[in-house]
């Protein structure tokens, strides 16, 4: 009971940090009287979705849509329990990896819902784009989730931390850990691979929602950018080991820095069509990604 | 006891689910209600402690149904699917059909002479499961795994060709 609690509390602390992060680096943030004080501008938002009356569109299918939205914060913290995020993981699933990877799926489904259910053109077009997207990253993800947990020789996140105890996976893997971000990018449609809600569609999937809808579903964003930034310290960073602090401290810090990093990325790197990382995701990454497994492969043969 | 509960839940699940894709009148709910049932048989893996074959399943199904849904909108009489649609014609041949096929494997489950267990489950069936796919079944895997990985790729080389108007940088044959 207590991880649960310890879990949600980091969670919703660093994604509401990286909500903040956002605010202050935006555009409208940074060029405010006082930069640091748009910290606060993500609570102003929740209060005023909170408040705002709902808009409707003509015959939307409302079931789909509202399982959709629901969907999106669910699955990144259904995904979040296998991260040991603030100490102990919730659950340390003997198939950790594979779990996270499942939950992570689902937002494809959640994220097509959202835009189907409006019955609105341009949500319409940024659930589809999600889905192109979704082909375009999925495989080099995989590729780059293989990678640690062949080197660990067990899909179980603890395991996996635990082989870390020399030398971090991102030293010894780190075509796998640039893999992994940029995939953290794409399953949290965050940044530069942030086209299915993308400024050309008039903000793609959740253009149609408002009130509690929007606050749900841009929530959920957050979770998930969250989620997955914590994973990839479990395996590359070598979870929550480190110096003087505590590893419950240690987590946390690094999931932070990995945030921090992803919420900087949007708003220096220019936003790419899905086609074309569709080419750059089957032409460069999952190559890329597999010599690194044949890499890992080899090392593992020859150190065993 | 708990296990029995949660066997005949998701199994009734599963059902109503495959009921559910019949009954519905729009091409993406019926889409999400045979993914629902089919996640129903994944979670039901799970009673029987094969936790990665349960995962890959809920993994797997939600990626394949999400790139069905495509194809079963675009290929409806009805691409919007917000005017009413069926999924049934030829409403007593099906009935008569897929009854029949019901009571076939109905009957098939009863008639078996099912084995009795020998042995105990693996302590690990993960492990077990990646050994006996990558031990006397590696040629096999292999192959099929090529095969599979070269249709992918093949598909989507054919899929993704590009339009006229799609080019790199400013120079009109950039590419």
């Amino acid at each position: 009971m207590s991880s649960v609690l310890a879990f949600a509390a980091v969670l919703l602390a660093l994604a509401y940090g990286a909500a903040a992060l956002r605010a202050v680096l935006s555009p409208e943030g940074a060029g405010a009287a006082r930069p640091w004080r748009e910290a606060a501008r993500p609570l102003r938002e929740v209060a005023r979705l909170l408040t705002q009356r709902r808009r409707r569109t003509p015959l939307p299918d409302t079931t789909l849509m509202r399982a959709g939205i629901v969907t999106l914060p669910v699955v990144a913290a259904l995904a979040g329990v296998v991260v040991p995020l603030g100490g102990e993981p919730v659950a340390d699933l003997g198939v950790g990896v594979v779990w996270f990877n499942a939950m992570e799926v689902c937002g494809w489904a959640a994220l097509w819902l959202t835009g189907w259910g409006a019955n609105s053109v341009y949500p319409l077009v940024g659930g589809y784009r999600f889905l192109a997207q979704g082909i375009a990253y999925e495989l080099p993800h995989m590729f780059a989730l293989m990678a640690p947990a062949l080197g660990a020789g067990s899909l179980r996140v603890g395991e996996i931390v635990a082989a870390q105890e020399r030398v971090w996976f991102a030293v010894t893997m780190p075509v796998a850990f640039a893999v992994y971000l940029v995939s953290a990018l794409a399953m949290a449609f965050w940044g530069p691979l942030g086209q299915p809600l993308g400024a050309d569609v008039a903000g793609g999937v959740p253009a149609e929602l408002s009130g509690p809808d929007r606050l749900v579903f841009l929530a959920g964003r957050y979770l998930l950018l969250t989620v997955a930034a914590a994973m990839a310290v479990p395996l590359f960073l070598g979870g929550g080991a480190g110096p003087l602090l505590p590893a419950w401290a240690w987590s946390p810090v690094k999931t932070a820095a990995v945030l921090a990093l992803l919420v900087w990325a949007r708003g220096r790197l220019p936003v790419v069509r899905v086609d074309r990382f569709l080419a750059f995701g089957w032409l460069a990454l999952i190559p890329l990604a597999l010599l690194q497994l044949l890499g890992v492969s080899v090392m593992v043969v020859a150190g065993g | 006891m708990a296990e029995a509960v949660a066997f005949w839940a998701l199994a009734v699940a599963a059902v109503a689910g495959g009921v559910a894709v019949f009954v519905v009148d729009s091409m993406a709910r019926a889409t999400f209600a045979l993914l629902a049932s089919f996640l129903c048989v994944g979670l039901a893996l799970l009673l029987i402690d094969l936790a990665y074959l349960g995962v890959l399943v809920v993994l797997m199904m939600v990626m394949e149904m999400m790139i069905m849904a495509v194809f079963m909108i675009m290929y409806m009489m009805n691409p919007a699917g917000f005017m009413p649609m069926t999924m049934v014609h030829n409403h007593r041949g099906a009935l008569a059909i897929s009854g029949a096929v019901f009571a076939l494997l109905v009957a098939g489950i009863f008639l078996t002479p099912w084995p009795a267990r020998r042995g105990v489950p693996a302590a690990d069936p993960t492990r077990d499961l990646g050994m006996s796919i990558m031990g006397p079944k590696m040629l096999v895997m292999m192959v099929v795994g090529l095969a599979i990985l070269a249709t992918i790729v093949s598909a989507v080389v054919l899929a993704a060709d590009r339009g006229r108007y799609d080019r790199y940088g400013d120079r009109p044959r950039g590419r």
